[in-house]
């Protein structure tokens, strides 16, 4: 099995709201510095990775953020009619199918087609001879800021739904070579992104079944992002909880930061043990005190991440 | 100020917001609190991760609501006047029960329930939850057993697909119409003329002929139900835009949360739909700008230099962080002009136990918490 670094597209979903962007410019980096060509892929429209390096989103343009990095911000309409234009050949064909009106209702309503053609440029980028662009950059790496764990399950499992009901013919077709591309634990890897707390940790065990269950997959490893330092040793705490003295308003404030940090911090060390008995490859990310993360920070946490995976 | 002025005896309170900011437990701490106040309450969670079974103790929720045990509050130490229900919505199963509701007949319904196509996309694929969210959200509100419907929804940028919902639904049902392309027969060639053999042929050659057959009976078992469904899809519509209905806001105050909450805010404007107010949820305690020169030296009388730098170094980190807090909720002030907030502080542990749900009401339903 290759390491995680050299396999061709890594997944990275979690939770929401618990840094899947963060951890996936991270591993961005780190892919780059080990001197391969990679891109991040955003999918949710929110494109917070190449807005932390370029200060504004890139669009559905494949756009260099640092040396060896790039980026894309997937637009479901746009993958479908580079698909289509591929598929059909001709380009006045092309235009007769997509400007009537019928089909576009049905392109745009039909349940599952935003994630298949989502999943399926995804897959694109991931090929060395690019099937539905002229692009001659090849990605030797390609690293998807996915969404929540239910919807990122979802955009996996799609391609194999499609299979299914399409039988036989292009669709089949080009849907089996998906799926067996993100099936395949030496080309695909799938990286969970979680906090410390109880929730994120059993939505991500939850993740774990359910991947096995229905992707035949297994989880290559689980970032815990945001630990806060243990700064407090325990007698340290029960002094604090005992001190008592004259302080003005600050420095009770002072008092109680530190209190309510340490059990913080103690209450995120419970739910690490807790998921390190369930899981393996568990690592673990700081708690960065910043407003807002900039590319110094990401670096940081690149280089962290990168002696794990 | 307390989310009871938020939903002023609305009977639906929609919950949205940006991924882990707490929308499951705001949204099961403010049913459970309605509830307490003697409400007959129903919460709702559309979110495909199993949380709102979590943070209510209960072992799964199914399609149906469930109420929680009175037994559950008193061990809690909580007084429950009113009923809590609580459901996660299947969506297969909804789908399944709308098929159900307007199929015109036994045939027709068994045609679009053993219909390949309907039974793969209505159980697998992504996205199909938020067409049945609102479906749900209808039908509980149409049943009028509640005094509330609290609904949770999926991450924002998800959330905007499920307001889109009915409308794109009723647009998939419309685009039955191509099955006069999938198969043109003299009906299909009267209102589409001789245009339709090409893009019947064109699509032929994307998905080939045998999904274009299977495709047109999927369509073709819909038949007569896409009227019905149109209509409902247009009542969910004016249900959500009514005065029956309330939006609340969920955040935190970190600075891509905000964002998104603004973001959606003005969506919610562009809509007309009926916004109430924003939810902070995780706010530090503001312990003002005056400086902290002195705290080093007096905490360091008091526990010792080296304990006392500690503190003050923990300080130093945890001021920067209730700076951004401060100018999250300025920046959301401004946004929302007289509209409330309701700051919900950083609790010292996640809540995902009625205990729990019952600190978050300390400040959720607080007198005093205007901001």
């Amino acid at each position: 099995m290759p390491r995680l670094l050299d396999k061709r597209l890594i997944f990275v979903t979690g939770k929401g709201g618990v840094g899947k962007s963060t951890v996936s410019a991270a591993i961005g980096l780190a892919g780059a510095r080990a001197g391969k060509r990679t891109i991040i892929c955003e999918v949710a429209q929110q494109e917070r990775v190449s807005r932390a390096f370029k200060r504004e989103g890139v669009g559905y343009e494949e756009t260099e953020l640092s040396p060896g990095l790039s980026a894309i911000s997937i637009d479901p309409q746009r993958a479908l009619e580079e698909y289509l234009r591929v598929q059909v050949g001709s380009k006045a064909l092309f235009n007769i199918l997509f400007q009537n009106r019928f089909f576009q209702y049905f392109a745009a309503a039909a349940p599952g087609a935003r994630e298949l053609v989502t999943i399926g440029k995804i897959w694109e980028l991931a090929q060395l001879e690019r099937p539905w662009t002229s692009a001659k950059t090849r990605y030797d790496l390609v690293v998807v800021d996915a969404p929540a764990t239910g919807h990122g399950l979802g955009i996996l499992r799609t391609p194999r739904t499609f299979r299914d009901i399409a039988r036989v013919g292009p669709i089949r077709r080009q849907a089996d070579k998906i799926d067996s591309f993100v099936r395949d634990p030496a080309r695909t890897g799938v990286v969970v992104v979680a906090l410390p707390e109880e929730m994120p940790v059993n939505e991500t065990l939850d993740f774990r079944r359910d991947l096995k269950k229905e992707m035949g997959l297994a989880i290559d490893a689980i970032v815990v992002n945001a630990l806060y330092p243990e700064r407090f040793s325990g007698p340290e705490a029960e002094r604090l909880a005992k001190a008592n003295g004259k302080l003005d308003a600050m420095a009770q404030a002072a008092l109680k930061a530190a209190l309510s940090e340490h059990n913080r911090a103690r209450a995120q060390r419970v739910q690490l043990r807790r998921l390190k008995r369930e899981a393996q490859s568990v690592s673990t990310l700081p708690f960065l005190f910043e407003p807002e993360l900039g590319l110094e920070d990401f670096d940081r946490l690149s280089r962290g991440l990168e002696r794990r995976l | 100020m307390s989310v009871k002025r938020l939903i002023d005896r609305r009977k639906i309170c929609v919950c949205a917001g940006s991924g882990g900011v707490g929308k499951t437990t705001v949204s099961a701490a403010i049913a459970l609190g309605m509830a307490a106040d003697g409400l007959k309450v129903a919460v709702v969670t559309i979110d495909p991760a199993r949380r709102l079974a979590n943070s209510l103790g209960l072992p799964e929720l199914g399609n149906r609501e469930v109420q929680v045990d009175p037994e559950r509050f008193q061990a809690a130490g909580l007084e429950v006047r009113g009923e809590l229900w609580a459901m996660m919505l299947d969506a297969k199963r909804t789908f399944d029960d709308l098929v159900e509701k307007y199929a015109p007949d036994e045939r027709s319904r068994q045609a679009v329930l053993g219909n390949r196509i309907y039974q793969e996309l209505s159980n697998a694929v992504a996205g199909s939850q938020e067409y049945m969210a609102m479906e749900k959200l209808y039908e509980l509100h149409e049943g009028g057993h509640y005094d509330l419907i609290v609904l949770d929804t999926p991450p924002s940028r998800n959330a905007l697909d499920f307001l889109d919902a009915p409308e794109r639904l009723a647009r998939f049902i419309d685009s039955r119409s191509l099955q006069f392309f999938l198969a043109p027969g003299r009906r299909g060639l009267k209102i589409f003329g001789r245009g339709t053999g090409l893009v019947f042929s064109i699509l032929k050659r994307v998905t080939g002929i045998d999904l274009l057959q299977d495709l047109s009976e999927f369509f073709q078992s819909f038949g007569d139900m896409a009227e019905g469904i149109n209509a409902r899809a247009a009542r969910v519509n004016a249900l959500l835009a009514s005065r029956q209905t309330t939006f609340v806001l969920v955040t935190t105050p970190q600075i891509d949360s905000v964002e998104e909450a603004v973001y959606f805010r003005r969506r919610l404007a562009e809509r007309r739909l009926p916004f109430s107010g924003i939810v902070v949820n995780r706010v530090h305690d503001d312990p003002g700008d005056a400086g902290a020169e002195g705290v080093e030296d007096d905490l360091g009388e008091l526990l010792g230099d080296e304990l006392g730098r500690k503190v003050a170094r923990n300080f130093d980190d945890y001021r920067a962080l209730a700076e951004r807090d401060r100018e999250s909720l300025q920046r959301l002030r401004k946004e929302i002009g007289a509209k409330p907030l309701v700051l919900v502080p950083y609790l010292d542990d996640d809540v995902y136990d009625l205990a729990g749900l019952e600190r978050m009401n300390e400040h959720l339903f607080a007198a005093g918490a205007a901001a």
